[in-house]
């Protein structure tokens, strides 16, 4: 398949990732190389065979509903680039 | 002069009173001081392994029983949390960040009278085969330091190759324990998915990852496992299965033949290193001389299972990496004036390194929309089909042979320009992650270019009881004369 310079401007804003102008020329071979090597998948003849989603045999692990292994707002906020006493900080989302 | 050759012997030692834990700590303290060029380590925690030491001493010689790890000198990979301790998967977009709690396999070497003596370099969130993508720069293979450890747990296998600690945790999501324990020499185990919890432990690609144990003796991988495995409260996906005594059950004696299957498609495969399809033979024939049943096992699906692991693992990572945003924890972008979403991209773009880019970027095109079915559900049919033609041969089975590695350690800087090659030298590691079984490398061989390199060994799901007493036999094997 052609990895298209539109289809690695959406990936990228998908993926929340932004490349230069240079290395867009390279994500674009490297993109185009994998996809291909992914594509030897196609030689096989799937039907009939159910995808593999889960790899583990536990089914609905319930636990008792009491309060453990949370952290304070101190600790939760401990790492955080930028924050005030109680929240995260962000640049302003909603724009007038 | 410390010395250390199996925890056994070092308990021993310790009850006899010819060494102490600080003596231990003291002793690895030094080599890694010696060694710090070899770059494994990424963070040492040497006054408090000393204060820990120190307190063990004292508990031992008041007459406190000894647990089972009591005063066991433990390294740890920089992707598994230890509370108040620096995390960061080598990544610089964990710049700064220390984790607020521990992974339960940690809380449960603590409890068990572990000493952790720092973190490990391995490679940017787990993803490399050479440890040359790390934040921290590249770990060097201490049998040539020309060549490289392997990855992604480098640096916890040079850890135990050099002598640095007395057993290393590391992850293997595709064979990340089992490649650099066979390049350097050593034992790498990966236990079956969902032996041991995964809490605490960064997330790549999560229906694949699991902890697993660098050792020197087939007997301390045991012990340490046995310590880690089961059930926890903190990992919906881990199992409930009660979980056997491995130490005792080790020294069972066992009699019966030994049923091994190996796939000759993948002894004879054109990368594969002639040698070490010649050495992996040669044993097949000595075990099958001494009685064993060693059989042929076609396997059509060799070239398919990297493709398979990459569409899945990258798909897993692309959404698992999507949490770094910097804004709860890490690195943030200092460009000011952005809006929200340029925030997101820049913090991101300015601090993943290449590798993890390229591995966001594929997963996000096999979840996107229109090319899901064709790649993300295909990958996922071509897991069952793997899946179920495995349980069918252990049926037959007990164990899978098959190589670790195409090649010996490579020289550092040979590979890094083709992702797609470097891809290929995990041909022989994915497919246990790809259907969850438990496997494991064993340093039964030498090359003629000097280098080391380890025979793979596979068993059914929660076999690891079988799976580690037919690794001491073979172990046992090679060094009588």
């Amino acid at each position: 398949m052609e990895v298209t310079e539109a289809m690695i401007d959406k990936l990228s804003h998908l993926a929340r990732l932004r490349f230069t102008a240079d290395e867009k020329g390279q994500i674009r071979g490297d993109l185009e190389r994998m996809i291909h090597f992914v594509e030897k998948l196609d030689e096989l003849d799937l039907n009939g065979v159910e995808p593999l989603i889960f790899m583990t045999d536990e089914v609905n692990v319930l636990r008792e509903d009491e309060v453990k292994g949370s952290v304070s707002r101190d600790e939760a906020l401990r790492n955080a680039p930028a924050h005030t006493d109680t929240f995260f900080t962000v640049p302003k989302v909603i724009k007038k | 002069m410390f010395s250390f050759s199996s925890i056994d012997q070092y308990h021993s030692s310790l009850q006899d009173g010819t060494a102490t834990c600080l003596q231990a700590v003291e002793h690895y303290l030094q080599r890694i001081n010696a060694q710090m060029h070899l770059n494994a380590f990424v963070d040492i925690y040497a006054d408090e392994a000393r204060t820990r030491a120190a307190a063990l001493d004292l508990q031992r010689q008041s007459g406190r029983p000894m647990e089972v790890l009591h005063g066991v000198v433990i390294g740890i990979k920089d992707v598994i949390a230890y509370n108040g301790h620096k995390l960061t998967a080598a990544s610089r977009i964990l710049e700064g960040f220390h984790s607020i709690y521990s992974a339960t396999a940690v809380e449960r070497l603590l409890e068990a009278g572990a000493i952790i003596i720092g973190s490990l370099n391995c490679d940017e969130f787990a993803m490399g085969s050479t440890n040359e993508n790390s934040a921290y720069g590249k770990v060097l293979n201490a049998l040539d330091e020309t060549r490289i450890p392997g990855g992604s747990s480098g640096g916890s296998a040079v850890a135990v190759q050099a002598g640095l600690c007395m057993v290393s945790l590391g992850s293997d999501t595709g064979g990340s324990v089992r490649q650099p324990a066979d390049l350097c020499g050593i034992i790498g185990l990966k236990p079956t998915y969902g032996r041991i919890s995964r809490y605490g432990l960064i997330a790549y690609a999560s229906s694949f990852d699991q902890i697993g144990i660098f050792g020197s003796t087939i007997a301390d991988v045991a012990l340490t496992l046995q310590v880690m495995a089961g059930a926890d409260d903190f990992d919906s996906t881990v199992s409930t299965r009660p979980v056997p005594d491995y130490t005792h059950g080790l020294k069972e004696k066992q009699d019966k033949p030994l049923r091994i299957a190996y796939f000759p498609e993948a002894l004879d495969h054109p990368s594969l290193d002639p040698e070490i399809s010649q050495a992996i033979h040669n044993l097949l024939k000595n075990l099958q001389a001494e009685g064993h049943q060693v059989s042929p096992v076609s396997f059509s699906l060799l070239d398919h299972i990297v493709p398979a692991y990459y569409v899945l693992t990258t798909a897993e990572a692309s959404s698992n990496l999507s949490r770094y945003d910097g804004v709860r924890y890490g690195y943030r972008t200092s460009k000011e004036g952005l809006d929200i979403n340029e925030l997101y991209e820049t913090t991101r773009s300015e601090a993943f390194g290449t590798e993890v880019k390229r591995r966001i970027m594929l997963g996000t095109f096999v979840l996107s929309a229109g090319y899901y079915d064709a790649y993300y559900t295909r990958a996922q049919k071509v897991r069952k089909l793997l899946f179920d033609q495995t349980q069918l041969i252990f049926k037959e089975f007990d164990h899978i042979f098959l190589p670790t590695t195409p090649s010996t350690a490579f020289r550092i800087g040979e590979k890094t320009t083709d992702p797609i090659a470097m891809y290929l030298a995990d041909i022989y590691t994915v497919m246990a992650n790809l259907v969850g079984i438990p496997a494991i490398s064993l340093p039964l061989f030498r090359h003629s270019n000097g280098m080391p390199f380890g025979l793979q060994v596979m068993s059914n799901r929660f076999e690891e009881l079988s799976l580690l007493r037919i690794s001491d036999l073979l172990i046992d094997r090679q060094l009588k004369p």
